[in-house]
């Protein structure tokens, strides 16, 4: 909007005082985490209360490894987010080039059933999923949590859209020069879809170290937790050790922190380019 | 062309064909294998009696009815209701202010935005336990600020069944209200310039623009927000588990916890399954009625 370029109005400075109020209420739950989180166990129940300690406790935060194995259960959320991440890029990528960039009988039934799953909620399939998961025998096991996931219909959608931005004309050069679609695909379609994959691969390695419900029914090991499991039985075990479990939720929210701000752009891009298709 | 002899349209049409279903292979087989298939089979199970240790029995609509004159039941879809009528509005609303405000290019409208879209990305579990601890009702932060402003009859938050509920919405809004300003954000960039100018001459500013331009331009985004806020919220279920565990008694139980207790804490998929048929029938019932309803209120440019 051109009005608000010129010179700022009251009414514009009224608008900056009110955002930043909403920001340091949006950040307080952080501050008083990792201000917890640094505390000496008895302090926390002191009243008033103190934002920094006189007697911080950087201690806390190798306590909680010997507490738990809490850098197995990050190792775990490495592993599982980063397989489910690269198994999405590959099987989106290729089913949404086919609904891109070739023709086939019953493309266009085939997208609308791949999108109507969108509104399945996954807590339908979640039950079914337990017993087959149960019954292969792949309770605590890496695929258990990896393969359910490994495609996404979002995903699909959201590299499908951006694929078919690409000129044709590229497309028609490349087949021109002799190139099979396998070559098309890997050489010129993906390369030049960079900016989706890199949204999708943000977006998807977000939801999979926050995912929470199907790793916390399909292990029971504590050395197969992930992260958030970890942290929910952390909570069980030790439920007034209040510095103890902030540490253990700034451990498990700092990462995510990281990725968001190396690729808030694209993060961000991934979630509005699904919106406008869907319109 | 590299072929000798060029093939016939034909051929290359089922060659083409027959590639476009190699790269789909991997996609349908983990779509039948972990969507397909497991939608149907919920389905099937939500008319048997199965605890995982015995075969299933045939139950025929035993669940259905069972979860009818269940008073717990219907306890559970009255608080979602309530979560889902105060959370989306909140949160949409929240979003749409924010939204407006970094649209006017405010100082610092990068890092506000980052700031709100924090919660977001931040885990639910982690999210949940954090402010378990500040509405902790002797030792947490809301409660001593309370008294430190001079309030004597301070609300026991989590462990009261009246404000339990309220609590977990307030921090439903707090992580769901950058998603939705990100979205409004993206609609109101989408508005043409020109259209704002046009407005200009024909004197129209302010509220007036606001109620009369750039509300109506921005509903299809708002029904999509509208859409998957509502979805997303009728799957609430973490905050629930961290903060409350549903209680007091049942008083935040919610539908997809109701799935969770009776599938994975007394092993009766059949009645858990029954749940989860309600919630896909609400949802793609939702779905459907805001479908039709868009064409009534929604404006295209």
């Amino acid at each position: 909007m051109n009005s608000a370029r010129s010179t700022p109005t009251a009414v514009d400075w009224l608008i900056f005082l009110l955002l930043l109020a909403g920001a340091l209420l949006m950040c307080g739950p952080f501050i008083w985490m990792i201000s917890t989180s640094l505390k000496p166990s008895a302090e926390v129940f002191r009243f008033p209360p103190t934002l920094l300690s006189a007697d911080p406790q950087p201690g806390n935060y190798a306590r909680i490894f010997s507490t738990i194995p809490f850098g197995q259960a990050i190792g775990n959320s490495v592993i599982v987010a980063t397989s489910v991440t690269l198994l999405q890029l590959v099987v989106c990528s290729m089913a949404a080039y086919a609904f891109a960039c070739l023709r086939f009988r019953g493309r266009e039934v085939l997208f609308l059933i791949y999108l109507a799953a969108l509104m399945v909620p996954s807590q339908v399939t979640l039950i079914p999923n337990f017993i087959l998961i149960r019954n292969l025998g792949w309770i605590d096991t890496y695929q258990g949590l990896i393969l359910p996931y490994a495609f996404s219909s979002f995903g699909t959608f959201l590299l499908r859209q951006y694929m078919k931005t690409i000129p044709t004309e590229l497309i028609e050069a490349a087949r021109i020069d002799g190139a099979n679609h396998l070559q098309i695909y890997a050489g010129v379609v993906l390369p030049l879809s960079l900016p989706a994959l890199g949204a999708l691969a943000i977006f998807t390695f977000v939801a999979q170290w926050n995912n929470f419900l199907w790793p916390l029914i399909t292990t029971s090991k504590p050395s197969m937790q992930v992260t958030t499991v970890a942290l929910a039985s952390l909570q069980g075990q030790f439920n007034t050790d209040w510095p103890l479990l902030m540490t253990g939720s700034v451990l498990a929210i700092v990462p995510m922190l990281i990725v968001f701000a190396l690729g808030n752009r694209s993060f961000i891009s991934g979630i509005t380019t699904g919106s406008f298709g869907g319109r | 062309m590299s072929m000798p002899g060029k093939p016939s349209l034909g051929s290359q049409a089922r060659r083409e064909e027959g590639v476009a279903w190699l790269f789909l292979a991997p996609s349908l087989v983990l779509f039948a294998v972990f969507t397909g298939l497991p939608v149907i089979s919920a389905f099937f199970i939500s008319f048997t009696h199965w605890d995982l240790f015995n075969p299933p029995r045939l139950a025929l609509f035993d669940n259905y009815i069972a979860l009818w004159n269940d008073p717990i039941f219907r306890q559970v879809l009255g608080n979602t209701g309530y979560y889902v009528a105060l959370a989306v509005p909140l949160q949409m609303l929240l979003g749409l202010l924010c939204a407006l405000g970094l649209n006017r290019g405010v100082p610092g409208q990068g890092v506000f935005r980052v700031i709100y879209f924090l919660p977001v990305v931040t885990s639910t579990v982690a999210a949940g336990l954090v402010w378990a601890w500040l509405f902790n009702s002797n030792f947490g932060l809301i409660n001593m600020g309370l008294s430190l402003l001079g309030a004597s009859e301070l609300p026991k938050w989590l462990v009261s069944s009246r404000w339990a509920m309220p609590a977990v919405i307030a921090v439903s809004v707090w992580q769901g209200l950058g998603y939705a300003m990100v979205l409004f954000l993206a609609g109101l960039q989408n508005i043409r310039r020109d259209v704002y100018e046009a407005a200009a001459i024909d004197g129209a500013t302010g509220l007036t623009r606001l109620w009369y331009i750039t509300l109506p331009l921005l509903s299809p985004m708002t029904f999509f927000v509208l859409i998957i806020s509502i979805i997303g919220s009728f799957q609430v279920f973490e905050l629930v588990y961290v903060m409350t565990k549903a209680g007091p008694s049942n008083a935040t139980n919610t539908l997809v916890f109701f799935i969770y207790q009776n599938g994975f804490m007394f092993y009766q998929m059949g009645i858990a399954s029954a749940a989860a048929m309600v919630l896909f029938f609400i949802v793609l019932a939702l779905t459907l009625v805001q479908y039709r309803l868009q064409n009534r209120w929604v404006h295209y440019e």
